[in-house]
């Protein structure tokens, strides 16, 4: 483990194909936390709700915590319970087992709220329009207020995107 | 239509019962896919198909009843073949078909809390509900009485960034009693959205198909391109299946580390996770850079795929492979020395192969079972060019699913360089000759998770009929809810890591 963790030192731990995508993050990050101190104090914490996405959105949202984008150090954590949320981050149409549960866990979230949607399934139900099963986008079951696109959005746009919301 | 790889056996309604526990006995297959199919516009009736797996024949064998015109009951498979009884609670719900005798037809998918009675969505001639409304039964979960005996319900939205699904644990003090997992929060209905779709062969079809389970876009797509091309009779060229293959294999890569990872860090180990989330996130940017995309969508198309192999991309890919393997062996050496990460994977989460086989476990989750099921050793195509190694644990326990994911993550790094290493130029795609018959196959690929397969019927314009799709977590939820008995719920999100299983796989 002490050989490991030395090694990381020394070699560091960006790859070469995501060198430049790192830089980019670092450079976003802290402008993202200037303005999460100035806005929200100290910190933004998201809570996930996915409504029934493939997991492809989920697996983007994951990667954006991993060391290499470690939305963490900006500011931004990713909470287990809507009570501890400044935003909601849904992803996936809106399936019609899950419009209750959605509409519960906004419901159990402090004021001021927030409702980001992330996925192009999650702003008009997507690939998955006309289901009978699908209650339709996000926005038909609470008040939306940010919309990250992409199939899935890579992690450089989430955190691109978090950071022109944090600024409007 | 008559092909290499499935037999049809054609019965009557009195005596599918039978045919079915004799070939489930004579083959020891599980059921691997279990529909119906509305014909009751050209045949007035509709069909049922159960399909087994022949392994030594290499072959699918379906099983297949037309039941008499008006009539929606036949006798239920489930008491005698367990593998069967999701299958016949799902057609009871989408097509309003009776399995008589089955004991146990709750609704799957469509949640009696915001779906009414007698609406069967797979049916032809299908009217939506005007609105949301509840139907008059409730769903009832299997009870466990006793002293000192309570129940913890848990989702469906859970604390991690993860799919929606209900579990309720039974417990007396810390071990599970019993758990049952209520899913289907994430459907969709994928299956008649491909009835939808104006042509089977377009690109728009397969995209689609890309976006039902998004960690196994890869698989799902080659499983629906694979079952096209059959019924249309397309050649796929050889360099197209090589290209395919290692694709397939870098999804199990990415796939196979993030769980490692994941396993790691539901133990409370992190340094091992951050560790393999980096290999991932490097695989998918290898991905983005050799596939255009991340997850590999956009590559295949029916008759073949849409992108060659490159001299720059074999060379990117390679590199990777060597820079990934030296990250690997430090992953297992950390892991390896970590007495209290061993003894929390050890022992814990145990599926015996009795109960795997009853169940119809299939896949990963098998094969950490000691069932040796792969589609790619009975079905290897390009694999046998590269002497395929089947992996096989025999504990079923955490450790060993991981441990098959430890090996089998060695075996496709060999694999993928064996594939460049064979490959010659050629060819890459067939789909200048699509021309839409009507016919039904079925197509198959061995996912991370295990066998994807889908069931296509076209019509004569190129549509689709019919698309019934069977993800591996749709037989494996069982299995974890089997293997966590015993266990406390706090090793409940570790049993769960193991089999990391799909939700929008399962719930389509």
């Amino acid at each position: 483990m002490k050989n490991i963790i030395k090694n990381r030192i020394l070699k560091g731990i960006a790859d070469i194909p995501i060198g430049r995508d790192a830089k980019e993050a670092e450079k976003l990050g802290e402008e993202l936390k200037a303005r999460i101190l100035k806005r929200f104090g100290r910190s933004f914490h998201i809570r996930e709700v996915d409504t029934g996405s493939c997991n492809g959105c989920e697996s983007e949202i994951i990667a954006t915590t991993n060391p290499i984008y470690d939305i963490q150090r900006f500011g931004i954590d990713f909470v287990a319970s809507p009570r501890h949320a400044d935003a909601l981050l849904v992803t996936g149409p809106v399936s019609k087992n899950m419009a209750l549960a959605l509409r519960r866990t906004y419901d159990a979230m402090p004021e001021p709220k927030f409702v980001i949607t992330l996925g192009d399934c999650a702003l008009d139900s997507g690939a998955f329009k006309d289901s009978y099963y699908v209650a339709g986008g996000v926005k038909e079951v609470l008040p939306v207020d940010m919309h990250i696109p992409g199939c899935p959005p890579n992690p450089l746009t989430i955190i691109k995107s978090l950071l022109a919301f944090l600024d409007t | 239509m008559e092909y290499r790889d499935e037999l049809y056996i054609d019965v009557k309604p009195e005596e599918f019962r039978s045919k079915c526990l004799e070939l489930h006995k004579k083959l020891s297959s599980p059921v691997m896919m279990y529909f119906a199919v509305d014909e009751r516009t050209e045949k007035k009736s509709f069909a049922v198909y159960c399909a087994f797996l022949d392994w030594a024949d290499k072959r699918w064998v379906f099983v297949k009843m037309q039941l008499p015109e008006g009539q929606t009951r036949f006798e239920s498979i489930s008491k005698d073949v367990f593998s069967a009884a999701l299958f016949e609670r799902e057609m009871k719900e989408m097509f309003g078909l009776e399995p008589g005798g089955n004991p146990d037809l709750r609704r799957l998918h469509l949640h009696d809390e915001v779906w009414p009675e007698g609406f069967y969505p797979l049916r032809k001639d299908f009217i939506p509900p005007e609105r949301a409304q509840r139907s008059d039964g409730a769903y009832r979960f299997k009870k466990v009485e006793g002293e000192g005996i309570f129940e913890v319900p848990v989702g469906p939205v859970h604390a991690g960034i993860i799919g929606p699904g209900h579990f309720r644990f039974s417990a007396a003090g810390e071990p599970v009693i019993s758990l049952e997992a209520r899913l289907g929060f994430t459907h969709r209905g994928v299956e008649k959205l491909f009835e939808k779709m104006p042509s089977a062969g377009s690109d728009d079809a397969v995209s689609f198909s890309e976006r039902v389970s998004g960690d196994s876009a890869f698989a799902y797509s080659t499983a629906y391109c694979r079952g096209i091309e059959k019924i249309y009779g397309l050649r796929v060229p050889e360099r197209a299946q090589y290209i395919r293959a290692i694709f397939l294999e870098l999804e199990r890569i990415y796939n196979h580390t993030n769980d490692i990872g994941g396993i790691a860090v539901d133990v409370g180990f992190t340094f091992p996770n951050a560790f393999a989330s980096i290999m991932k996130e490097n695989t998918l940017a290898l991905n983005e850079k050799i596939s255009g995309s991340r997850y590999l969508k956009g590559v295949n198309e029916v008759g073949g795929v849409s992108r060659d192999f490159g001299g720059s991309e074999r060379k990117a890919l390679l590199d990777h492979l060597d820079g990934i393997s030296k990250d690997f062996r430090e992953l297992k050496a950390i892991l390896g020395s970590s007495i209290s990460f061993m003894d929390r994977v050890d022992k814990t989460g145990i599926l015996k192969k009795k109960t795997a086989v009853d169940l119809g476990i299939v896949g990963l989750a098998a094969r950490a079972s000691g069932i040796p099921m792969d589609l790619r050793k009975t079905f290897p195509g390009v694999y046998a060019e590269a002497n395929f190694n089947l992996i096989r644990e025999e504990d079923g326990d955490v450790l060993a699913r991981l441990n098959v994911r430890l090996r089998e993550f060695e075996e496709s790094v060999r694999l993928i360089r064996e594939f460049i290493r064979i490959m010659a130029p050629g060819d890459i795609s067939a789909a200048s000759k699509i021309e839409p018959k009507p016919g039904c196959g079925i197509g198959y690929a061995e996912g991370w998770r295990g066998p994807v397969l889908f069931w296509i019927k076209t019509d004569a314009s190129g549509r689709i009929e019919r698309c019934k799709i069977v993800d591996p977590s749709f037989h494996n939820w069982q299995g974890l809810c089997f293997a966590v008995l015993g266990n406390i719920i706090p090793d409940f999100p570790l049993c769960n890591k193991s089999f990391d299983l799909s939700y929008p796989g399962n719930d389509l």
